[in-house]
């Protein structure tokens, strides 16, 4: 890191090293350091015999005095490496699939499937040291055997470590994918601020539970896989390593090979290892990450002026930094006076407020671009609606119409992606870093977005405007293809084979829009609007009393505007259907869905922050020069008829 | 030290209305009239409230027996009990399962009786039932028999929300608009209420099983909101819910069971729970959240209590010398917290020296617990009905200008009935409490509840509810002598809005 640090150009990549690497490292350290005591517990559990107690605590006493696990220790410090190193950028924002034809892109993208053959593999290696702890008939491969017919010694394949290896594979897979299905990598921040240790405390029950239900559910779906599928690679192992079958052994893919009570209990308890050791790592990593970090507000040397607040408020490339810095400005608005009173302060030669104009002019953009966003899934959702009655373009009418007639209103266009080959390949290219760049593409391709899938009529304009937002909402799949003038013979036919793949289940099945998907997307990132809400609505209410110079009255009817103006964006937003549905709570999952409920908390959060607000300055508020509507509205708040 | 000698006897026992010029003057008194203030205040008996005759499972009664089969029955014993009815289920049907899962399930019983019960010794409360436990910790005497279930002011408007026997909310303004009632599957046995600060519409009902946020439209003429206008949360092993706390920035709610040694801390938008766990006092009995949002008190069913700070969620313990926290209140600036023991006609004290913001550091605000006064003696009101008050301290209520300390002593038996008696308080330059006089009901009505108003313009005003059904208004009119300490947004507002000439925003000079 010091290298980095010495360059000139890299102060702000000296602070992002700082904080997200060095709390990276920080977390898998912790987890490599917590693994002898998880390892100790397995090795107490799978060793555990009921009637022998005195040789179970012997063999248990030897096993640790011997060090065993070294070599393991090691090899999970490698893992977590390729962990981490996967997935250096935390995920502030979740990914969103609309449909799941989406969600079946993702899992099958290249970059996942590398991520899911590393945990196969991780899944192997752990079970195989696993199945050498346990010892026994699991630790090795292959077995000496006599042979029943002739009587001599040959080497036979050693079912049981084969199951338990698969077993790992298994779990390795599954794992991944759900990784991907439940947003496990997404990174949520909790409601209120707790010390590393006390949260870990807090949590551990938790992730206990979570992977003693999840591998005695791999373990279940294990078993039923093996019972079917199982001969295939029993018959390739042992062909390939020349290992013989064990004729007079019961075969494990059968009934009663299965209904093996031992077997299935240590393969629970490896399972649980495994996926506790997992769980761990990303518990870890969620706390570490999330972590407050103290930004200071302003610096005395202009060098370090890069990692003051209002500079990394409007960072762009790294949404953790933003993150951070926002729920720092929460925390100041609201537990801190001094550092407050440094925002409301003046620079010293000159007397300008920049520490606030820097703060409230990133807070402002960040909410009207929220609400530029809602208002253009509005119309979007409007103009879908009714395409018929409007003059658009001759394609834009003939896919639109087929799809209302077809399906309803607020569907998708069910088969945009079977328009050419050439997009069919590209199914499942994701590229989050330019969603929306290049020259704008026909109507059929903007569809594919998360929100805009139907936003024939105002495509070019809101892709212009997406390009440019610093807060790009991640696609699912931007698919990019040039797509020449059709004429109208072709539109018929795409209309035909439209209607005909329409017609099948599967077909609509997988592209048929998940509901209240595209309400999710919007508000994926929205945590940070919650702060910027936060944090302006408290320092708007501490100006009244501790503002001194009068820095923030300046900007309050912009700030009151914008707060008004998102609400009723909101408020409409909550009027299309399924955006105020509920979603269903999981019980136990790792996988965290408090971005299913984000568009809750962001309306609460706002109601909450224009409260604030219109309490503290009362009447005042008449003297603020805002437009009739707005003072309308506001005077609603005032009497409290929200 | 004070004696109830002192306090200023009313010379007739007939309802207190209101206090002007320091002294409490009653209906009786010549030349006054009732109610000065257009407050609604209904009256409900127990007899129009319905409560609900049986719980559910006791419908089973109305049933013929019938004979399932062992599997049946067994699978309707562990969804009805969990493992104590499956258990309980197989020992009973011992003639149809092996011998030795009969007896194997008769002694896994008889431990987990024996640990439940050692667990119980060690926590009382935990042999209570749920509806028993409701009644000993709610903030309303007499729980149980009372028609009034809970009260709560709206913290900015004239408008509040009263719990009733028949597990129904009604809520009321001060204009005679239409009082909505709520009705909801799972309010059962509500336990406390409180509407959401910064909010117009959001109220929070503590109920036996979950917890339920009502969001009332205040615009809307309806009188019966639909169960949807409703969240229900939820959290396994926590209820019943005897205690609800927001924050004053409405952010968070914080919900407490006696059952559960973890307090919830709930995001309501987002539907989440983050759980405090303290094991230490075996549940949560009563929660009160600072004034100004930086301490939180979580009262435990033993003798301990706990003073969390709401910054880094970490916490203080403070094991009492003898029974349960019975009640608390803080004072405005949230510097000085009172608090009432079980059994102990004692309130105590414990002032925090830091208020917070000035550095980032935070030390540990400890100090001293003080026993700030002790009610002692008793005084015979009139000598005519030979009535006598006094005793065991179990509310207290301090008025948002920290001017009136109201104190709910409890009873004993006939001729001795429970009594508010108030105190001026004053807290700059020295902390000081003066005898103010008792507040008196109509003849034979026990106070079993009160609350002040949270912005009554000309003074403090208590609202108590009586132990006849009726919810009265008693205004106490004084000129304010004088700020305490502290500069929260709402005291400088306050201050602004005296000398409104002097004080104007930037703006305001400018144009």
């Amino acid at each position: 890191f010091d290298v980095m640090a010495t360059k000139p150009c890299t102060k702000f990549s000296s602070i992002y090293f700082q904080v997200v690497i060095w709390r990276a490292v920080a977390s898998i350290a912790w987890s490599v350091l917590l693994l002898p005591v998880t390892t100790a517990v397995f090795v107490l559990l799978s060793r555990f015999s009921l009637f022998h107690p005195i040789q179970w605590i012997s063999v248990l006493i030897m096993l640790i005095l011997i060090w065993k696990f070294t070599s393991r220790v090691i090899l999970y410090a490698l893992y977590d490496c390729l962990f981490i190193s996967l997935f250096v950028f935390p995920l502030v924002v979740p990914s969103i699939p609309c449909s799941r034809m989406a969600l079946l892109g993702t899992v099958l993208h290249p970059r996942q499937c590398v991520h899911s053959l590393v945990y196969c593999t991780m899944g192997m290696l752990v079970m195989w040291c696993a199945s050498v702890t346990i010892g026994g008939r699991y630790s090795t491969l292959g077995t000496p055997c006599r042979q029943s017919e002739s009587g001599e010694v040959v080497t036979c394949l050693n079912e049981y470590h084969l199951f338990l290896l698969l077993a790992g594979a298994f779990m390795g897979y599954s794992h991944s994918f759900l990784g991907v299905v439940q947003n496990m990598y997404y990174v949520s921040f909790q409601p209120i601020q707790q010390y590393k240790y006390p949260r870990f405390k807090g949590c551990l029950p938790m992730v206990l539970k979570c992977s003693v239900i999840q591998s005695l559910y791999s373990a279940r779906n294990f078993a039923a896989l093996y019972f079917f599928f199982g001969y295939v690679p029993k018959t390739w192992i042992s062909s390939t390593l020349n290992l013989q079958i064990d004729s007079s052994l019961q075969p494990l893919d059968s009934l009663t090979g299965l209904l093996d009570f031992s077997l299935l209990y240590h393969l629970s308890i490896s399972g649980a290892f495994l996926y506790l050791t997992w769980y761990l790592t990303v518990l870890l990593f969620r706390i570490y990450v999330t972590e407050a970090y103290s930004f200071p507000v302003q610096s005395t040397f202009t060098e370090d002026a890069e990692q003051c607040l209002p500079k990394v408020l409007a960072e762009k490339n790294t949404l953790v930094m933003k993150f951070l810095a926002l729920q720092d400005l929460a925390l100041l608005s609201q537990h801190s006076l001094s550092r407050r009173l440094e925002v409301f302060n003046l620079s010293q030669p000159g007397g300008h407020p920049h520490n606030w104009n820097a703060i409230s002019g990133e807070c402002l953009s960040l909410l009207s671009e929220l609400t530029q966003r809602l208002v253009a899934h509005q119309d979007a959702v409007a103009s879908n609606g009714r395409v018929k009655s409007q003059s658009a373009s001759s394609d834009t009418r003939s896919a639109s119409s087929s799809s209302s007639v077809l399906t309803a209103p607020f569907t998708p266009d069910v088969d945009s992606p079977f328009s050419s080959p050439a997009i069919r390949r590209l199914v499942g290219q994701q590229d989050p870093h330019s969603p929306w760049s290049g020259t704008v593409q026909s109507p059929h391709i903007m569809r594919r977005g998360p929100k805009l899938w139907s936003a024939s009529t105002v495509s070019s304009s809101v892709a212009g405007e997406k390009g440019s937002s610093r807060f790009s909402v991640i696609p699912l799949h931007g698919l990019e293809t040039p797509v020449n003038s059709c004429s109208c013979h072709t539109l018929n036919c795409s209309a035909q084979v439209k209607s005909f793949l329409a017609k099948r289940v599967l077909i609509m099945y997988l592209f048929n829009k998940l509901p209240e998907a595209s309400s999710q997307a919007l508000f994926a990132d929205s945590q940070a609007h919650i702060w910027a809400l936060q944090g302006l609505s408290h320092l708007v209410a501490a100006s009244f009393s501790e503002d001194q110079f009068g820095v923030v009255q300046t900007t309050l009817p912009n700030i009151l505007s914008c707060l008004v103006v998102l609400l009723e964006a909101v408020d409409r937003h909550f009027k299309l259907p399924h955006a105020s549905s509920k979603p269903v709570r999981t019980l136990c999952s790792m996988g965290d869905s408090t971005y299913k409920t984000l568009r809750f908390a962001l309306r609460a959060a706002l109601k909450t922050a224009i409260y604030k607000i219109t309490t503290t300055f009362g009447e005042h508020l008449n003297a603020v020069n805002i437009s009739t509507e707005h003072r309308k509205r506001l005077q609603q708040f005032l009497e409290f008829k929200e | 030290m004070c004696s109830l000698g002192v306090f200023p006897a009313p010379v007739t026992a007939a309802q207190t209305l209101f206090e002007r010029n320091n002294e409490l003057l009653s209906a009786l008194h010549p030349g006054e009239h009732s109610q000065a203030c257009d407050l609604p205040s209904p009256q409900f008996t127990r007899d129009t409230l319905k409560g609900h005759s049986r719980p559910e499972s006791s419908s089973r009664s109305v049933f013929l027996d019938q004979r399932d089969t062992l599997w049946m029955r067994s699978a309707g014993a562990w969804r009805d009990a969990g493992l104590y009815g499956l258990l309980d289920e197989i020992t009973n049907s011992a003639e149809e399962v092996p011998r030795f899962l009969a007896v194997g399930s008769a002694c896994v019983l008889a431990l987990l009786r024996w640990a439940s019960s050692f667990h119980g010794s060690l926590f009382p409360h935990l042999t209570l039932s749920s509806d028993e436990m409701v009644a000993e910790f709610s903030q309303m005497l007499d729980w149980s028999d009372s028609a009034l279930r809970s009260f709560a002011w709206h913290p900015h408007t004239d408008k509040f929300a009263v719990a009733l026997l028949d597990d129904s909310i009604k809520i009321y303004k001060s204009n005679s608009s239409p009082t909505p009632t709520l009705k909801h599957r799972c309010q059962r046995s509500v336990c406390a209420l409180q509407w959401k600060p910064l909010c117009g519409s959001a109220l929070a009902v503590a109920c036996q099983s979950c917890l339920l946020i009502w969001h009332v439209d205040p615009a809307s003429l309806s009188t019966r909101p639909s169960s949807g206008c409703a969240q229900v949360l939820s959290h396994p092993g926590h209820s019943p819910i005897t205690s609800i706390a927001w924050s004053p920035t409405g952010s968070l709610l914080v919900s407490a069971s006696p059952v559960d040694t973890s307090m919830m801390v709930w995001d309501v938008a987002a539907e989440s729970a983050v759980p405090l766990q303290r094991v230490g006092g075996g549940g949560v009995t009563y929660l009160s959240w600072s004034p100004d949002g930086s301490r939180l008190l979580a009262a435990t069913p033993s003798a301990l209590f706990r003073v969390w700070e709401t910054r880094m969620w970490t916490c203080e313990r403070w094991p009492c010398l003898k029974g349960s926290c019975q009640s608390a209140c803080w004072s405005p600036d949230g510097g000085c917290l009172l608090l009432s023991m079980q059994g102990e006609r004692v309130i105590y004290a414990l002032t925090f020296s830091d208020l917070t913001g000035i550095n980032n550091t935070y030390s540990s605000p400890v100090t001293a617990c003080q026993l700030l006064l002790i009610l002692k003696g008793f005084s015979s009101l009139s000598a005519l009905l030979n009535i006598s008050v006094g005793g065991e301290v179990c509310s207290l209520s301090w008025d948002p200008r920290g001017e009136r300390l109201a104190v709910l002593l409890k009873g004993r038996a006939d001729n001795h009935p429970s009594v508010i008696a108030v105190f001026k308080t004053r807290s700059s330059p020295v902390f000081e409490l003066l005898p103010c006089g008792f507040v008196m009901g109509e003849a034979g009505a026990e106070p079993r509840f009160m609350q002040f108003h949270p912005h009554f313009q000309h003074g403090a005003l208590l609202t108590v509810c009586w132990s006849d059904g009726r919810i009265s208004h008693v205004p106490f009119y004084f000129s304010s002598a004088g700020l305490l300490g502290g500069d929260s947004p709402q005291q400088a507002l306050a201050s602004n809005t005296t000398n409104p000439s002097s004080n104007k925003l930037y703006t305001e000079q400018i144009s």
